[in-house]
């Protein structure tokens, strides 16, 4: 026993000790990592999950922390004149971590099993825009099947990862589940799901070598054990803490922060049922919220507000559009509809709680304003599975919280999945939306394409069809001696982090 | 030879009691796995395609047959958030669980006996009130508050004590199979024993605690009981110490009624490993049961919920053969 106790001592001390390793890269993260597949299933379209993937495997085009486009597995690519095939240029010299090259099969290969329907790709969708493929060295060429102009934009986004044809073809999707292996800057050392991933530098990639030789992922979904791990110092960063936390970890020795507006809104889906029909109620609820107010006393200043489903780094935002906090305005609007304080209009807000920060006593904030100009809300607490099923269902209440990313940017995929009727995840159904975004699908002009989504936001916000309430801030602690990247797209990716 | 039939029989019908509950419960309420994994901008046929693909287009008494058709073959499908055989994913996870079960478990008897024991052989009053008032502080707090005020108190005063996973991740284990600390114990391996019960100690005690209060609670009681007794003032007469008398004779009688709570407390106990396992990310059977709920990783739900339903028929089957063992007036029954 006693020497039982002696080695415990001995390891709690070497644990200490360990911590300082200056080739390792310890992150406490908030999710866990269930599946390597990033092409299919839930994980593939989980925006938080990306960050390891994407240290893991190569994009088709990678995006900077800024959200501009640059070349990822592939260099160069486009459309031809009249927009009836695309090219794509394949990266010479890149290699997958068992050092068998990265050839222009592999592209087409999983852009053609992307765009299956049996392989179950969410976004196959898109994926099947593309078809009859031919390479030519290291150039491939397609046929558009349907035009969709935001394809290219889509091969940074969600299940747009190149994997290994022969590896995963000889492996199978079991094999490739137990050892995956990608092009990207990292490879997967050791996997022990719900608990960490420790990745290893991959010494062939084609891009700048990432500073740390060891990165470890350490899954942890309770805020609490996070702020616990970067305090003790047995993690050297994490992200996704209250702002409570954030401000004093970030005051505290040997600790520094850094925020960064991410591609991430929270926003209030209108249903246009019962008295959301009535455009005086959708305007008065949107005049009667202070949002300046939210940010600065709930998230503690952490947050950005926004007037239309574009944050300032989207490609169609514009500050032209606006919607007044003008409570008084929403009383009027009120009035003419016959309603009061005394006499006020009553309807049902849904609302997460605890899936982003302060969501619920936003929510709680925003019925408490309304109120004052005669909206009565009943908050309903959901989860989020059962948003995603309402939405699916069109079911929704006739105001429902959620938060909406989009880290391309584009604004087909925040106003034009959303607000457009036929789209699943549109809550607002009708004609003269649909009218306005319909033609935009295909639009080839791309400055056409993006004045017509402002012209659209313009519409949407003069007539409350949804109401924007602000863009979110990621919170990222790390240790001194570190240097970190935050990245628009709310990833928090190792290659980004370097010692000072 | 007809008990042993009729006991497996009823275990039977009981699991599959269970997974006609739960195949239901689960088709019935909001959120499906599809819906989760709709990304921006998937149409009517994508969902379409996809509920195809997971079998999720048949009615539920069609789906339910499949099931318990691929079932009856160990076949528990495939999990939908893992991409990995559900049996596979058990099978791999149950072992961490077990463990940490085990050790709270250890922790919580221990700590039960001791403090049971000392107040009843003290007799003082001041030490019958601390002990009480401890168990009852430690009962009224539930296991996910212990483990959420251990992680505080760690950031304050333990920073060496580990609050997330079974081992430390930048170290690469050998085990051969996945009960790590029975291994290091069986194999001497007692410096990697020593390093994996640092990482365990936290979340065992945080479940182990509440357990320990209610056992301590009615131990003592019964002990205090069974003192009173006309065989114990026979062996005061004797001149037996009352140490002795308490562990000689009174705790025998004492263990019948603390047998039949523990029993039942260890349900809970490994109910509590659900909230535990993911406050610690602790790899086990709990933790991956919360995420395949949020996820709604159906065939996982299913197969963990019938693993959980087993290990509670076998803890109460193994608690009635102890409750026959303690109490002779059973065994003459039988």
């Amino acid at each position: 026993m006693k020497k039982l106790l002696g080695l415990l001592a001995g390891t709690a001390l070497a644990a200490n000790a360990a911590s300082a390793d200056d080739s390792a890269l310890t992150i406490a993260y908030n999710v866990s990592l269930p599946s390597w597949d990033a092409t299919v299933g839930v994980s593939a379209v989980n925006p938080t999950i990306q960050s390891i993937y994407k240290s893991v495997y190569d994009q088709y085009i990678d995006q900077d922390p800024d959200l501009s486009f640059r070349p990822g597995l592939l260099t160069e690519w486009g459309w031809n004149e009249d927009r009836t095939k695309v090219f794509m240029v394949v990266r010479e010299g890149a290699t997958w971590h068992d050092g068998a090259p990265v050839t222009p099969a592999d592209v087409v290969w999983s852009l053609e099993r992307a765009g299956k329907e049996e392989t179950g790709n969410p976004i196959q969708f898109l994926w099947s825009t593309l078809g009859n493929f031919t390479v030519d060295g290291n150039r491939i060429e397609a046929d558009v099947l349907r035009f969709d102009p935001t394809v290219f934009k889509w091969m940074a986004f969600l299940t747009a990862y190149v994997l290994p044809k022969e590896y995963y073809t000889e492996v199978g999707a079991e094999g490739f589940e137990r050892a995956p292996i990608g092009s990207g800057p990292y490879m997967v050392d050791e996997y022990v799901a719900n608990s960490f991933v420790r990745l290893k530098r991959y010494d062939g990639y084609w891009g700048d070598a990432p500073e740390f030789e060891t990165v470890i992922f350490k899954f942890l979904p309770d805020a609490s054990a996070r702020v616990a791990e970067v305090e003790t110092g047995a993690s050297d960063i994490t992200l996704e803490i209250p702002y409570e936390e954030y401000d004093r970890l970030a005051a505290k020795d040997g600790l520094n922060g850094v925020t960064t507006p991410v591609s991430d809104i929270g926003m209030i889906f209108i249903n246009d049922v019962g008295v959301m029909e009535d455009a005086n109620v959708r305007k008065a609820a949107a005049h009667a919220i202070n949002k300046d107010l939210i940010v600065d006393r709930l998230l503690r200043g952490y947050g950005v507000p926004i007037d239309t489903l574009q944050a300032p780094e989207y490609a169609a935002f514009t500050a032209e559009t606006t919607v007044a906090y003008d409570p008084e305005k929403s009383r009027e609007l009120l009035a003419a509809s016959g309603y009061s304080p005394d006499n006020p209009v009553k309807f049902k807000i849904q609302t997460t709680r605890g899936f982003k920060p302060k969501d619920y006593e936003m929510i709680q904030a925003v019925t408490g304003m309304w109120k004052r100009v005669g909206i009565e809300a009943e908050i309903e607490v959901y989860e989020i599975a059962k948003h995603f099923d309402l939405r699916a269902r069109d079911a929704l209440a006739p105001a429902a919280f959620y938060n909406w990313g989009n880290s391309i940017g584009d604004p087909s995929t925040s106003t034009g999945f959303s607000m457009f009727g036929p789209s699943p995840h549109s809550t607002w159904d009708t004609e003269d939306v649909d009218a306005m975004i319909g033609p935009l699908w295909g639009e080839q002009d791309e400055e056409a394409r993006i004045a017509g989504y402002q012209k659209v936001d313009a519409y949407i916000a003069e007539n409350a069809m949804v109401i924007p309430l602000l863009q979110f801030v990621q919170p990222i602690i790390y240790r001194d001696g570190l240097s970190v990247t935050p990245h628009v797209a709310n990833f928090l990716l190792p290659q980004n982090v370097s010692s000072n | 030879m007809a008990r042993p039939l009729v006991t497996i029989g009823s275990i039977f019908l009981t699991l599959l009691g269970v997974s006609v509950v739960i195949f239901v419960i689960l088709r019935l309420v909001p959120g499906d796995p599809i819906s989760m994994m709709l990304p921006p901008g998937a149409t009517d046929e994508v969902r379409a395609n996809l509920e195809r693909l997971y079998g999720l287009d048949k009615s539920i008494p069609a789906q339910y047959v499949i099931w318990l058709r691929n079932v009856a073959w160990l076949d528990f499908g495939m999990s939908t958030q893992f991409r990995l055989p559900v049996t596979e994913i058990i099978l791999d996870r149950l072992p961490a669980t077990l463990e940490l079960v085990l050790l709270a478990s250890l922790i919580a008897l221990v700590l039960a006996f001791a403090f049971s024991i000392l107040a009843v052989w003290l007799q003082v009053d001041g030490a019958t009130l601390a002990i009480d008032g401890l168990a009852g502080l430690a009962q009224a707090i539930p296991d996910f508050l212990w483990a959420l005020i251990f992680i505080l108190a760690v950031t304050l005063f333990a920073p060496m004590m580990p609050v997330s996973g079974r081992f430390d991740p930048r170290t690469a284990q050998d085990f051969a199979t996945n009960f790590y600390l029975l291994e290091a114990l069986v194999t001497f391996r007692l410096d990697a024993f020593a390093e994996l019960v640092r990482y365990a100690v936290l979340p065992a005690l945080a479940l182990g605690l509440p357990l320990a209060a209610g056992i301590t609670r009615v131990l003592k009681g019964a002990l205090e009981e069974a003192m009173a007794q006309d065989y114990v003032m026979l062996a005061q007469t004797k001149g037996k110490s009352r140490l002795a008398i308490v562990l000689g004779e009174a705790l025998r009688n004492a263990m019948i009624p603390t047998i039949a709570l523990t029993s039942v407390q260890l349900t809970f106990l490994i109910g509590g490993t659900v909230l535990i396992e993911r406050q610690f990310s602790w790899p086990g059977i709990g933790s991956t049961a919360i995420s395949a709920v949020i996820n709604r990783d159906l065939p996982l739900i299913q197969g963990i919920v019938l693993v959980f339903a087993l290990i509670f028929i076998l803890i109460n089957l193994a608690s009635n053969e102890l409750y026959r063992a303690a109490d002779p007036r059973l065994r003459t029954e039988r």
